[in-house]
């Protein structure tokens, strides 16, 4: 059934045919669309695993299950998809972190209601998620990379936070929902639109090595870069927009600023899926286009990407330090996560690129779990004040224990899966690619291992205020609910995972690690 | 096996030729080891509760296990041939290896478990320790709060150390670190309705975490440079010689690095802050944490590593670090014991001293020495907290100042106490001073054949005083804490008691394990020890005395003797000598003592605090009024902007050809819909325009 590349489209489109479904469902029938949703969502999560088991990993470094059809011959834009061991981890968690997002959203609906329109965003993202990740054609990636954006802004625009911020320096006050949507979007598309033009300048020019049909097809792009055909200033620039509209997703230090309140006022399970996959579109995209199609220019970038990895890695964890509200710790903290990320991409090396991907998968399941609880602690609250909670190991311990582990996971506790990413990325930065400096990746591996210290830090400084001591007497006489079905249903699978992927990285690594040998043998001649 | 295994075997035991066995089936089972308390441990958070002995029951079994297996591997290890085995499972490849001896092959996570003497006997003393200590918590954590949870994190703790001491490569090793780690984080913050037993627990793990950096490092370079985690290939390097390999070219700084990570679970100065404070949690998790798990990590992972640290061309001369942070150690917190009023305190600086004399002896080049005085002051040490802890349940208070006179009271608790003490003191025939012994004759070896670089020479010779006036100081402390908890008068409140059975017998266990132990390894009667932790795949090639020198044995006892005759002046005969006891709180030096050297403050006030405060808002604020200070500032730029063009749009060209007021005025109230200041609206103007763009492609 995955032949000629249709169990990956329908991996990709059902959830979109899902969103469609729903919406024709009568408004007041919410039993129904959340079945629908769930029943479609349900399926992809089904049918990728069946894809996992499908796969040849004997042949991890081939696209497998592709298609190749034609889309807008004009410009020759192609519909190309197909998995690798790099792409079917990260398929595999979107469909993954999707079922679980719409299973948690049974009884948490967040203000204003309206699952119907709620469940439809849920779907359509989750088709720009995974057709992110397949698409192997640059207009095709950069569709599916765009739609994303929508379903996101109005999540955090309608259901997201509704108290009144006030701007920093230019003292205007506006609802926090609005100010972070707007910022989220702008700042995406901002860096999106370079991309694009990067994109198009690889379009124009491949023509000249490609007997004059230009392309977007990321294979033959690849082709075109191993053979060394662009050079100078222009696969400088190139290399720069692209850049960007990856940077401003993953997000990288300096241009980060988007995800802290974009992830502070949106709902939690908005919340979910911009740190568990979202993010994880820039990231991906390095791997994907920007390592492989201009190998040489990623030489030279590597110093510059590694160093703003590690800022990001050490400033992130500082802001958290910071931070009196819950959720926006655990956003800040993704800034951190992710410089361990691209540090590992820095490397050029397999070993790095290996972290990066584990990092990915680890994050998506660790933060993702991370702010499932942050929502439903403060469902319950009524406040992310950290100040203001405190002893919920007493009121709520289940609620407690999983967020204490998931504390643990987050700060690199081996054996849990954050390890592998943060280790590895550090190792691979002792010896990056010949070439690179040495003395300055070694220099960066030392205050990245640093960093973790300080993630420890605020992690447990976290706990202590949020899950020890006594009970404020605020709480007093309060009822609270420890967690319910829905919750436990959504959260199970994910404590499963990260303890999953921490004992038996192969997991994560049986899949990629042949095909980013390949890739990194070449790009960069192994 | 490798072809240079049976190379480096000649070398094996200096040059004697030894016979190893396999060990058979039984060694295949050693997995068994971490694997069982690492499950139970999850199997009692979930079921324990609801098991008749609530979760006791399934952790002591899962201790006797381990303690059975590991006695009967030590026995058979030391009265038998030496056992060598590595069981080893392929978990993942991570990509490929380009730096050291094996360039090209890939690198890979793996799982194992580790047989050897250095093993075997942490299993044997993890094992047998720990079940005295958990049989103990039957009758000391009694109607605890969370009874269960204690001991599944106590299981926790103990599989913890057994991943890290099966470890056959680097990142197991890692692993089990850092599981020991978190489960101290757990039992040290036990009673976390208190906020200052979850600033322990936390003071705990970061300053483990701070020396994981080095750990983390230090591994990575050992790693890379060797193509390999394992020891057995790290071994196979240095075996081959120094020359300019690799990992030779790295010694100096891996060496430096991995022992950074010792000095963090070892709790060497200056990172031994952790340590007396971790007493917040209950007692027996002191008893076992100070004495064979956890603290002994530090001086395992150098007794693992041990040929790199000596042999030549390799962290060879990183060794005086190692003994001057040693004898700093050994000498500073013994110091500090002699002013602490918390019974358990005293025990934890002592702990503390001691674990000073076991990396200086390591620095000296003196592997068994080391490893035999890990081995020895496990029993003594856990024995002296299981005491503490029973005076501690017998008058509600850790306090000597509310004890006193209690050997009438509790002959149990004070007779095993007492032997606890003088064995920790060097006391012949008692354990303690064979493996003190063993040090001072080692390190006074170190002094004159080593270099300065490799702890010897001049340096030797000072740490060798500094070693003899630890002896003395040590013999003073448990001279002060003996009288004032046991003899005088009673000055507590409550009504003291002997500890219930399950509390006295593994006191009397641990009593007969300070006696006996040290008979294991008299110099020139048994070599047991010796030969047992000797037998490894590349040989330690430590020097090793082969008769007792009588001189400074002599010298070590004179000391003790003398430490617990100043002692006794001081202490013993309670009013008389309080007098001389003021004339002790000399100006300058008690108070230094009292803060600890100022070390806690310094870390809390001059690292800690600012951290959190100043540079973490500082960071906060720059994100806030600066970054986004751009990204805002071009927001309002671009609208403002756009109100201009829009404003010249309407009444600048189409007033020119319009000019009708009318037209204007209906402009304006247009345009003021825009100036309203609602960014939804801009947002959805920008959505669309995105939308046509993308339509536009798709459709073109």
């Amino acid at each position: 059934m995955f032949d000629n590349g249709w169990g990956l489209s329908l991996i990709v489109f059902l959830p979109l045919v899902g969103a469609g479904v729903v919406m024709a469902i009568p408004k007041a029938n919410e039993e129904l669309q959340k079945m629908t949703a769930l029943a479609f969502a349900g399926v992809t999560f089904v049918l990728s695993v069946l894809l996992a088991f499908a796969f040849d990993y004997g042949a991890a470094d081939t696209y497998q299950f592709g298609a190749d059809l034609n889309w807008i011959t004009a410009i020759n834009s192609r519909y190309i998809i197909g998995v690798d061991g790099i792409s079917l981890p990260l398929v595999v968690l979107s469909t993954f972190i999707t079922v679980l997002a719409i299973v948690y959203s049974w009884e948490h609906w967040p203000e204003p209601h309206n699952p119907k329109a709620f469940l439809v965003l849920i779907l359509v993202l989750a088709t720009g998620m995974t057709g992110t990740f397949v698409a192997l054609d640059l207009i095709l990636f950069f569709v599916f990379f765009e739609v994303v954006l929508l379903p996101m802004y109005f999540m955090i625009g309608i259901w997201g936070d509704r108290n009144e911020i006030t701007i920093p320096v230019f003292k205007r006050t506006t609802e926090m929902r609005l100010y972070a949507a707007i910022k989220f979007f702008l700042f995406t598309l901002f860096g999106s639109a370079f991309m694009l033009l990067g994109f198009l300048a690889l379009y124009f020019t491949s023509g000249d090595f490609n007997g004059g049909v230009n392309t977007f097809s990321i294979e033959v792009l690849s082709e075109i870069g191993r053979a060394g055909l662009w050079g100078g200033t222009f696969s400088f620039w190139v290399f720069a927009a692209m850049f960007l509209g990856f940077a401003v997703k993953v997000p990288m230090f300096p241009l980060h600023t988007w995800l802290p309140d974009a992830h502070t006022a949106a709902p939690t399970v908005g919340s979910v899926l911009l740190a568990a996959i979202l993010l994880k579109l820039g990231t991906y995209a390095f791997v994907r286009i920007s390592l492989p199609i201009l190998p040489d220019e990623a030489r030279n970038w590597a110093w510059f990407i590694g160093v703003l990895a590690v800022i990001g890695i050490i400033y992130a964890s500082l802001a958290c330090l910071a931070q009196t509200d819950m959720k926006r710790l655990i956003a800040f903290s993704s800034v951190g996560h992710m410089g361990f990320v691209m540090l590992g991409i820095a490397t050029l090396t397999d070993i790095g690129i290996n972290a990066a991907i584990i990092g990915m998968v680890a994050h998506g399941v660790i933060t993702g779990l991370l702010f499932f609880l942050a929502g439903s602690m403060s469902h319950r609250y009524h406040t992310r004040e950290m100040a203001r909670l405190g002893g919920n190991q007493k009121l709520m311990p289940v609620m407690g224990g999983i967020l204490g582990f998931t504390a643990m996971a987050s700060l690199g506790l081996p054996g849990l899966a954050g390890f592998w990413g943060e280790f590895m990325s550090l190792l691979a930065a002792f010896n990056p690619l010949e070439g690179l400096s040495q003395g300055l990746f070694r220099t960066l591996m030392v205050i990245g291992a640093v960093g973790t210290v300080l993630a420890a830090g605020y992690l447990l400084w976290m706990l202590q205020k949020v899950n020890f001591g006594e009970p404020s007497e605020e709480w007093a006489g309060h009822e609270f609910h420890d967690v319910d079905q829905w919750e436990m249903a959504a959260w199970a699978p994910l404590v499963v995972a990260i303890l999953a992927i921490g004992v038996f990285p192969r997991i994560v690594f049986g899949a990629t690690n042949d095909a980013v040998v390949q890739l990194v043998a070449k790009a960069f001649g192994g | 096996m490798n072809a240079w295994f049976a190379d480096l075997m000649v070398l094996a035991a200096e040059g004697k030729e030894i016979e190893l066995s396999d060990g058979g089936v039984l060694a295949d089972f050693v997995w068994l080891i971490p694997v069982v308390p690492m499950v139970m441990a999850f199997v009692i958070v979930f079921f324990g509760k609801r098991s008749p002995l609530k979760g006791w029951g399934m952790a002591a079994g899962t201790m006797g296990f381990v303690a059975l297996y590991g006695t009967v591997l030590f026995l058979m290890n030391t009265f038998g041939d030496p056992i060598y085995h590595e069981g080893t499972v392929h978990l993942a490849d991570i990509g490929s290896q380009t730096l050291g001896a094996h360039i090209g092959d890939l690198m890979a996570i793996e799982w194992g478990w580790m047989v050897d003497g250095l093993s075997i006997m942490m299993y044997f003393v993890v094992g047998v320790v720990g079940l005295l200590v958990f049989i103990y918590a039957k009758g000391y954590m009694h109607g605890d709060i969370r009874y269960t949870w204690f001991f599944a994190s106590f299981t926790l703790f103990a599989g913890g150390m057994l991943v890290l001491v099966s470890a056959p490569n680097l990142i197991q090793l890692i692993v089990g670190w850092e599981l020991v780690g978190v489960a101290s984080y757990l039992l040290i913050g036990h009673y976390w309705e208190e906020h200052e037993n979850s600033s322990a627990a936390i003071k705990a793990f970061l300053t483990n975490k701070v020396a994981d950096v080095g750990l983390f490092i230090g591994a990575i370079m050992v790693g890379t440079s060797v193509g390999s985690f394992r020891f057995s290939e790290i071994m196979a390097v240095i075996g081959e010689g120094g020359g300019d390999s690799a990992l030779s070219r790295f010694a100096f700084w891996a060496g430096i690095a991995l022992f950074i990570g010792a000095m963090g679970k070892s709790a060497q100065f200056p990172l031994h802050v952790w340590l007396p404070d971790a007493m917040a949690g209950p007692t027996p998790v002191s008893a076992l944490m100070h004495a064979a798990t956890m603290v002994t990590a530090g001086v395992y992972l150098i007794g693992r590593m041990f040929p790199f640290y000596n042999y030549d061309g390799f962290a060879d001369e990183t060794r005086w670090v190692i003994i001057i942070i040693g004898a700093l150690t050994l000498l500073l917190t013994g110091l500090i014991a002699l002013v602490q009023d918390d019974i358990k305190k005293v025990l934890a600086y002592s702990t503390l001293s001691q674990l000073g004399y076991m990396v200086v002896a390591m620095g000296a080049g003196a592997y068994t020495a080391g490893l035999f005085h890990l081995f020895t002051h496990a029993f003594f040490k856990a024995l002296l907290f299981l005491g503490a802890g029973s005076v501690i349940h017998a008058v509600h208070s850790n306090n000597m100042s509310d004890m006193g006179g209690l050997r009438k009271y509790m002959p149990q608790t004070y007779w095993t106490f007492l032997i606890g003490s003088a064995a920790l003191a060097g006391i012949f025939p008692l354990a303690g001073f064979w493996s003190k012994d063993e040090i001072l004759a080692s390190v006074s070896y170190a002094g004159s054949n080593y270099t300065t670089a490799q702890g010897g020479a001049a340096l030797g010779n000072f740490v060798l005083v500094i070693a003899i006036l630890g002896a003395f100081v040590t013999a003073f402390y448990m001279t002060r804490a003996v009288s004032l908890t046991f003899f005088g008068e009673y000055k507590g409140k409550a009504h003291p008691h002997e500890s219930p059975k399950v509390m006295t017998y593994p006191l009397i266990g641990l009593a007969a394990g300070s006696v006996v132990m040290g008979f294991l390894n008299m110099p020139g009667i048994t070599s047991f020890f010796t030969d047992s932790v000797g037998a490894r795949i590349l040989a330690p090639l430590d020097h090793h005395p082969e008769s007792i020198d009588v001189v400074l044995a002599l010298i070590g006892t004179a000391a003790a003797v003398g430490g617990i005759a100043v002692g006794y002046r001081l202490w013993f005969a309670d009013k008389e000598t309080q007098k001389l006891r003021d004339t002790f709180h000399i100006p300058v030096l008690y108070p230094l003592l009292e803060r600890k050297y100022y070390i806690d403050d310094f870390y809390m006030d001059g690292i800690v605090r600012p951290v959190r405060g100043p540079v973490a808002n500082a960071m906060n604020w720059f994100n806030g009024h600066v970054l986004d200070f751009v990204v805002n500032g071009a927001g309002f730029l671009a609208r403002g902007v756009g109100k201009y063009v829009y404003a010249f749009d309407q009444r600048g060209l189409d007033g020119a050809i319009n000019a009708s007021a009318g037209a204007t005025g209906a402009s304006g109230g247009f345009l003021r819909v825009f100036q309203t200041g609602r960014v939804q609206q801009y947002a959805v103007m920008i959505f669309a325009g995105t939308v046509l763009l993308v339509a536009g492609f798709i459709i073109f």
